[in-house]
């Protein structure tokens, strides 16, 4: 039935493929596709249950706490599920799709496909957290052996993987902060901790969250936290500076050492947020600079999916001092027979701060990322993210209407915060418009540069994931960006143009009387239709 | 053995000389180290870190987990009757081929138009929920069960402005330990004790403490940490109401297509952990919490965490979605925000949405009566064991549950007989008193099989 192949049907195709575009002709996957509340039909059904034993009686509940109605869920052949979420799984766009260097502050890397079958092996996802000791051992040695790796990278004495995310891990930094000066009779006294604006916001929100004042500190003309301001702050009320470095603007602080010998002095302890390491890893360490803990968000710099914003996993490193504070259990091995066991009997800890032993599918691939890069891959990462961060940064600053905020002429460690401030001025365009642009080029768009103290920010952060080929495309899309904003920049005021849908009418999400967070809010508020 | 110069990983391309070569030429640089001029000589780390040589080949970093993972044995090795907040459940073949997608797995915190499908995805989740939970407002996932407990009483007590938690029915130690660190710095937690015969909330004890007034939240578990679902919910909601406080009720979601949502019962929060649909147990990893409340702008302000809202396009008939009153959240207003918000656990929100969108009414009434009837005769079968007693006789339990030995035998001692024959179960709660635990993967003859060996050992 198919038309004869001629040649003269081939050639005119061969030729346009030789003229492939400089810039891939990308467009998003849009299936239109329904709510799944629109799929279905009564009666469907996506998987079956297994019934008990005929001769097993059903439970006698009680009237009050019998379901009178059954649940309003969509009613779906499994097939139809499926297709429905694999048109979804195409209307987003994942790391391994894209050369996903806009979401800045997130260190967004390769994430290895075998440790993806660690962590899925049952040996792993069939485990329960209350089994014996004895029966995983395996897993015992995984964690014990990743607390180790930490330890050696951070100079620290001891970890606990138990955190869920990194903000966790601020949090629970902050609560053995907290157990600490409490133990010494110090807590009323000390109910002030210090930040700097440039800090991811958890760390002024987990401050706040476990009962402290927050003092945050301001950059000075050079973009460095200012260092009066925490001569100023620091005194006999000062529990702990909290502070990221490099900043999320990738400035590197070279005072660091000052700013903890300043706290240190105040009597106050100094927590590292290490959330943006991927560039110093093994060339600097927490400890090195004087700090009393620290964190790491294993979803970022040890390469483990961010899976649509989580499961995360955070790790908590601390000195000795701060030991006996840690969250309970942990894991412990006896020098004796090489086995591990778990230690819940730990009367100073802050207890727990998550079910059980920690996101351990994301301590697995952290584990075996770690080893398979060993000391001289864990460098060679660090120093490839940052010769990636300064070509980009070479390239991006030659684009007209793009500034550098701060500390000019120094070099930046993992990432940048540009400033798009120049080209606002002369097109009257924001950042987020150039974004939105940049996306019909198959790119994720940059939105994580919380606090804007930096006018119209671009955050990017390339890693050491990315060809030189994937930087050279990168820089090229926002330069075709940035020239359109200048020569036809209404196409970049209505973008995006390739996307799964057009830019959304927000001001439904602010108002009490339409916002629907569900469906049947959707359907009671919006549609008008009467209560069940 | 080599430099970092000479390390060219299959993960880190740029790191093949010549490349980095000519990056740092084009740039204009001399080597990396230019780029490190600001970290302080003092502070850097003059030697490499400390650490086993890498095992460079995917063949070889196989080979040593391989060997790791030998060490472990599986519930799927073994029959086991593990809960107590981490159950095994059949997860759906489908739910893994979703959630392993890369497009989910790797996304991260896209927004509407490249990620839409993320958007989308977790919105549909909080209906799904929202649906089970006979509420109007869900959250995306928060990191876990216990932090969404500890949240969920936060929000009560800004609401109320008031400072004591009263806890009603029996909780998780641990659970108990996160809730109260949480909580701490703006309430006192007050365990009320259980009646000790019957396992259920003790409502004198309850009122007692209420008439002390400054209750912000009275809070109980669905089950309780005994597996009991409690007959007294809605006179503890009664109970709570009546004294201005909030009744905030967390839950096991599996069990709501058979039972009564604790909306119904007058709960005005609803929180728990979603592990129980379609995520694997994971050594405990796979927690995921949920926060659920009626559409009230009073009660939505007060979540700290993201909350996915539909709203229309430029295109007419478009469904587009966003983050609802952001400017609650400390992305938006740091130390001002309600609690804080980061990355959690969204991914097992979409893992949870496509189960319940794969069981429907039908397939969640089902697992719920299943669970409840096996749980009951699992309860029958081994209280007719000579040497154990199964108390709270009277109460409804779902999937966990208690059993007391009589025979002198330890719980501790008991578990490892059992482990020696092939069976996890019966975790030790007290000298002579364990949990076990039995869901939809048990057959009738498990529970048979389990009470045949205990009944060789406990004597």
């Amino acid at each position: 039935m198919t038309a004869p192949h001629t040649p003269a049907s081939v050639s005119p195709d061969r030729a346009r493929i030789a003229g492939k575009p400089r810039l891939r002709r990308f467009r998003q996957a849009s299936w239109d596709e329904e709510l799944i509340f629109e799929l279905g039909s009564p009666g469907e059904r996506g998987v079956l249950v297994p019934a008990p034993d005929p001769s097993v009686p059903a439970a006698e509940v009680p009237a009050v706490l019998r379901r009178a109605e059954p649940p309003a869920l969509p009613e779906m052949s499994q097939q139809q599920v499926l297709r429905h979420y694999l048109r979804l799984s195409q209307e987003n766009l994942g790391a391994d799709l894209n050369i996903d260097v806009g979401q800045g502050t997130c260190t967004m890397k390769y994430s290895p496909k075998v440790n993806d079958q660690f962590a899925r092996d049952p040996r792993i996802a069939a485990l329960h957290p209350l089994q014996d000791e004895d029966t995983v051992q395996g897993v015992l040695g995984i964690i014990h052996g990743l607390e180790q790796l930490l330890k050696e990278i951070s100079g620290m004495d001891r970890v606990s993987l138990q955190p869920g995310a990194g903000s966790a891990a601020i949090y629970t930094n902050v609560a053995m902060i907290r157990a600490y000066f409490a133990a010494r009779g110090e807590l009323e006294q000390r109910d002030e901790i210090i930040t700097t604006i440039f800090s991811h916001p958890s760390n002024a929100a987990c401050a706040k969250t476990a009962g402290f004042k927050v003092i945050t500190l301001h950059p000075d003309a050079d973009g460095y936290p200012d260092i009066e301001a925490l001569r100023a702050a620091a005194g006999p009320r000062t529990a702990a500076l909290l502070i990221t470095n490099p900043e999320d603007t990738g400035i590197y602080n070279p005072r660091i050492e000052e700013f903890v010998r300043i706290v240190h002095e105040a009597g106050g302890l100094c927590s590292y947020d290490q959330a943006n390491a991927n560039g110093i890893l093994g060339i600097t360490r927490a400890r090195d600079a004087g700090f009393d803990l620290c964190h790491f968000n294993l979803h970022k710099t040890f390469s483990t999916p961010h899976a649509c914003g989580g499961p995360a996993a955070g790790a908590c490193a601390v000195t000795e001092e701060l030991a006996p504070y840690l969250p309970r259990p942990t894991v412990e091995p006896d020098p004796g027979t090489g086995r591990y066991r778990l230690d819940d009997d730990r009367p100073e800890s802050v207890g727990k701060m998550r079910p059980f032993h920690g996101v351990v599918p994301n301590l697995v691939r952290a584990y075996a990322w770690i080893m398979s890069l060993g000391a001289p891959g864990l460098r060679a990462a660090a120093e490839t993210a940052v010769l990636n961060n300064n070509y980009l940064l070479h390239k991006v600053r030659q684009i007209p209407g793009v500034s550098v905020p701060y500390a000019a002429g120094r070099p930046r460690v993992e990432q940048v915060r540009y400033s798009w401030e120049k080209l606002h001025e002369d097109t009257g365009l924001h950042s987020e418009d150039l974004g939105l642009r940049a996306a019909d080029f198959g790119t994720h768009y940059w939105t994580s540069h919380h606090p804007y103290v930096v006018p119209e920010p671009m955050t990017l952060e390339p890693t050491e994931s990315y060809t030189r080929a994937d930087l050279d495309e990168y820089a090229a899309i926002l330069s075709e960006v940035a020239r359109e904003a200048y020569e036809d920049p209404e196409t970049v005021r209505t973008a995006p143009h390739r996307s799964t849908i057009h830019r959304v009418r927000p001001e439904a999400l602010d108002d009490p009387a339409v916002w629907a967070v569900s469906w049947r809010a959707y359907r009671r508020k919006v549609l008008g239709e009467a209560e069940r | 053995m080599t430099s970092p110069q000479d390390f060219v990983h299959p993960y880190i391309p740029n790191a093949v000389p010549a490349v980095r070569q000519a990056m740092l030429a084009e740039i204009g640089a001399a080597s990396v180290e230019d780029f490190y001029a600001d970290i302080p000589d003092g502070i850097r780390l003059h030697r490499p870190l400390d650490l086993p040589a890498p095992l460079r080949s995917e063949a070889e970093l196989t080979r040593h987990m391989e060997e790791l993972l030998a060490h472990n044995t599986s519930t799927r090795q073994v029959l086991s009757f593990l809960g107590s907040g981490c159950y095994q459940h059949h997860v759906p073949a489908v739910v893994d081929e979703v959630v392993n997608r890369s497009e989910f797995l790797t996304a991260y915190a896209g927004e509407p138009y490249e990620d839409h499908g993320r958007f989308q995805a977790l919105w549909e989740y909080q209906s799904m929920m929202a649906e089970l939970l006979d509420v109007e407002v869900v959250n995306v996932p928060v990191y876990d069960g216990f932090q969404a407990a500890g949240t969920a009483l936060r929000m009560a007590g800004r609401i109320t402005g008031r400072r004591r938690l009263l806890v009603a029915t029996a909780i998780d130690a641990d659970k108990l330990s996160r809730v109260c660190d949480y909580v701490r710095p703006d309430h006192d937690v007050v365990v009320v004790p259980v009646d000790p015969d019957t396992g259920c909330a003790d409502l004198a004890a309850v009122r007692g403490e209420l008439a002390a007034g400054d209750t912000a939240a009275v809070y109980a578990d669905m089950p309780s940490a005994l597996g009991i679902v409690d007959e007294a919910l809605p006179r503890l909601a009664e109970l709570a109401h009546g004294a201005g406080a909030l009744f905030v009720v967390g839950c096991n979601p599996i069990a709501l297509g058979a039972l009564a949502p604790p909306s119904a019962h007058g709960a005005d929060i609803t929180c728990g952990d979603i592990q129980p649909l379609g995520v694997h147990q994971s050594f405990g990893g796979g927690n995921a919490g949920f926060i659920a409340t009626r559409d009230e702008e009073r009660l939505v302000a007060e979540y700290p965490s993201r909350l996915f809202g539909l709203v229309p396009t430029a295109v007419e008939g478009e469904y587009g979605f966003g983050d609802v009153a952001y400017e609650r959240t400390s992305f938006a207003l740091r130390e001002e925000g309600k609690e804080w918000v980061g990355t959690a656990a969204a991914l097992h929100g979409i893992g949870a949405g496509v189960y319940l969108a794969l069981m429907g009414p039908q397939g969640m009434r089902e697992i719920g009566d299943t669970i409840l009837a096996l749980t009951a005769y699992a309860r029958g079968r081994l209280a007719e064991v000579p040497g154990i007693e199964v108390p709270y006789g009277d109460a409804l339990h779902f999937a966990d549950f208690t059993v007391r030995y009589t025979g002198g035998r330890t719980a501790a001692g008991i578990r490892a007989a059992l482990k020696e024959r092939g069976i996890f179960g019966g975790v030790p709660t007290g000298e002579h008193e364990a949990a076990y635990c039995v869901t939809e993967v048990h057959t009738k003859a498990d529970i048979d099989r389990l009470a045949a060996t205990l009944e060789e050992i406990v004597k």
